[in-house]
């Protein structure tokens, strides 16, 4: 069978392994031939409800069962696919489900909080779903009853492998998220890439806690399908006593993890030794590895290859660091995953000489699209490269290379925050913490902090006459945030220092700052 | 003890005083209160607060993931203390 779209993964596998698991979450296990006709007749409910190719259709669940398997239904509906993180608010899902133009919006009953109003005041936008719960808000399908009816047959297919397969938000630097688009030619080649390096097989359990809406999280599953092995997917890393339960019942060979992670679990390890024998395959994306951090990692996972990697939502993944390599380069992220080519470059888009800082350019046939509906956007980050009618992502971060090529990574160019391996960008939380009349200036950046990688600061000039605490500054962003992106330390502050033209700028304010915020540590 | 679990979460997890804001079974995760670092906090309080000690393997969902829950679970390590 020729894979040419993403959803011919899960066909292939189903119809060589129908039986062989792949997925387990919680007490639900699921083989292929379950997973395939569930996401058949999704994908037939979707046509009943309109869907036709290129149209999208939001996801909005957590790490759940059906929340994998829709994916595969969209697909085979020839929709695009928005997965959005369960932890989003209801802005900022609206905006999402308006600039995306969703037409379906699949979710679940804890999640009507969230979606409700949103949906309410979207009457083209149909909701289904999962399960019955009472109180769902008027004109929300029970998804369930609805998919009974369905045939488990693949619909007909028309999509090509140049059609979008994926919008995937992430977080700019202006504020509002934009939607990375991926096809299913640009997502299908970096699967295989990863796989490839990783050296996935059947046999493999692939554990994943991380969120399936973004590229790290959303490629354990896809790996999984494509090698035909199991993924056991948990919701989060919350209650980190059931994590490990399961990782160690389920017996997991591969182990997908970002530095807060490892930080929580070698805590752990200090009180209460971990050990997690029949790993065989850790990865470590979304935020550089802290070094110190390695001799412990080999401690806990002793069976274990540690891969270090690289990437951004824009090419998924770029670099992955040689495992032979993790203690001679503990600090590496390596070089170009298979069949890409990264460079360094200078302000002229000239090569750097070895050694030297340069922008990270990355060429290869995993770039997305573009931005949706954002075309000066786009062409920002991709820009030709020397061969004619092709493009190069120009990424936002800063790195170096050695001798032999591998790459280290120095600093990002925008101010875009990492927090525990997730994007925070300091002006949409600006913009947040704006909605308090009692502001009079917001300036939010990442100060380092040992678990979190950075830690959101807001540095909030009260206006005078006004009052204003910590705590309501905290509260407006926890409605309206992800929690991720709510400011660990508030700092109400007489004013902010300026440079001598008057503008704003962080490095001043962390500088004057820096004896307050030593003690926040 | 449950006002007092109630007023922290209201007031570091949830930062309200607003009481309608959480309902005493409502689920922490399900309803979008806590996430890795969160349960850490409320691990700390509670051993703070109420003087138990929160074993590595007790840190699941039946124990910490409700004010009911949270209640329930400080009641019996209190008992098995005492």
């Amino acid at each position: 069978m020729i894979t040419r779209l993403l959803q011919d993964t899960l066909l292939a596998t189903a119809s060589s392994y129908p039986d062989h698991t792949a997925l387990v979450v919680g007490d639900v296990r699921m083989s292929y031939l379950e997973v395939t006709h569930y996401a058949c007749r999704l994908a037939h409910t979707l046509h009943t409800r309109g869907v036709r190719r290129g149209d999208r259709v939001a996801i909005f669940m957590d790490n759940t069962w059906q929340c994998a398997a829709s994916i595969y239904g969209v697909l085979l509906a020839g929709g695009v696919f928005v997965a959005i993180n369960a932890q989003t608010k209801r802005d900022k899902l609206a905006f999402i489900l308006h600039d995306s133009d969703t037409r379906v919006l699949l979710s679940e009953p804890h999640l009507a909080r969230v979606f409700g109003t949103v949906a309410e005041q979207m009457p083209s936008l149909q909701v289904l779903c999962t399960h019955e719960a009472k109180g769902l808000p008027a004109g929300v399908e029970n998804l369930d009853e609805v998919l009974a009816d369905m045939p488990t047959t693949p619909p007909l297919q028309s999509a090509i492998t140049l059609d979008l397969a994926a919008l995937i938000y992430t977080s700019g630097t202006t504020g509002d998220p934009k939607g990375v688009m991926h096809t299913h030619q640009s997502l299908l080649f970096v699967l295989d890439s990863i796989n490839e390096y990783l050296g996935f097989t059947q046999d493999d359990r692939l554990f994943s806690a991380l969120p399936l809406n973004f590229g790290y999280g959303l490629f354990q599953w896809f790996s999984a399908v494509r090698a035909g092995a199991t993924l056991i997917l948990e919701r989060s890393f919350t209650y980190p006593a059931q994590v490990f339960k399961c990782m160690n019942d389920e017996a997991v060979t591969s182990f997908a993890c970002v530095p807060t992670v490892f930080a929580l679990m070698l805590a752990h390890d200090a009180k209460q030794s971990l050990h997690f024998p029949s790993v065989r395959i850790l990865t470590n994306a979304a935020a550089a590895l802290p070094v110190e951090f390695i001799s412990g990692i080999h401690r806990l996972f002793p069976q274990a290859s540690l891969y270090k990697m690289h990437g951004q939502t824009e090419c998924i993944r770029c670099a992955y660091l040689n495992p032979a390599l993790a203690d001679l380069k503990p600090e590496s992220v390596g070089r170009a995953i298979p069949g890409t080519e990264l460079l360094l470059l200078d302000e002229n888009r000239r090569a750097v000489a070895q050694g030297e800082v340069g922008t990270l350019y990355v060429r290869g046939p995993h770039l997305m699209r573009g931005y949706w509906k954002q075309p000066e956007k786009t062409a920002e980050v991709l820009v030709p490269s020397s061969l004619s009618g092709e493009f190069m992502l120009k990424s936002g971060d800063l790195f170096k290379q050695d001798v032999d090529g591998d790459l280290y990574f120095v600093a990002r160019s925008d101010e875009i925050i990492k927090s525990r391996g997730e994007k925070v960008s300091p002006a949409e939380v600006e913009n947040v913490i704006y909605r308090l009349p009692a502001v009079q200036e917001v300036v939010v950046a990442g100060i380092p902090d040992p678990l979190l990688g950075q830690a959101v600061c807001a540095f909030v000039v009260v206006r005078e006459g006004e009052t204003l605490s910590i705590q309501q500054v905290k509260h407006i962003c926890s409605e309206r945030l992800e929690n991720y992106m709510v400011p660990k330390h508030v700092l109400l502050l007489p004013e902010l220092p300026r440079t001598a033209n008057g503008k704003l700028s962080r490095k001043l304010i962390m500088e004057q700052c820096s004896a307050l915020l030593a003690e926040l540590k | 003890m449950k006002n007092t679990i109630r007023q922290y979460i209201l007031s570091n997890l949830l930062f309200t005083d607003d009481e309608s804001a959480l309902q005493d079974s409502e689920s922490f995760l399900d309803g979008g209160i806590i996430d890795s670092t969160g349960v850490m906090e409320i691990i700390l309080f509670i051993e703070d607060t109420f003087g138990i000690k929160v074993n590595d393997d007790e840190m699941l969902p039946v124990n910490l993931d409700s004010v009911d829950n949270l209640v329930a679970f400080i009641t019996r390590k209190q008992l098995i203390a005492a």
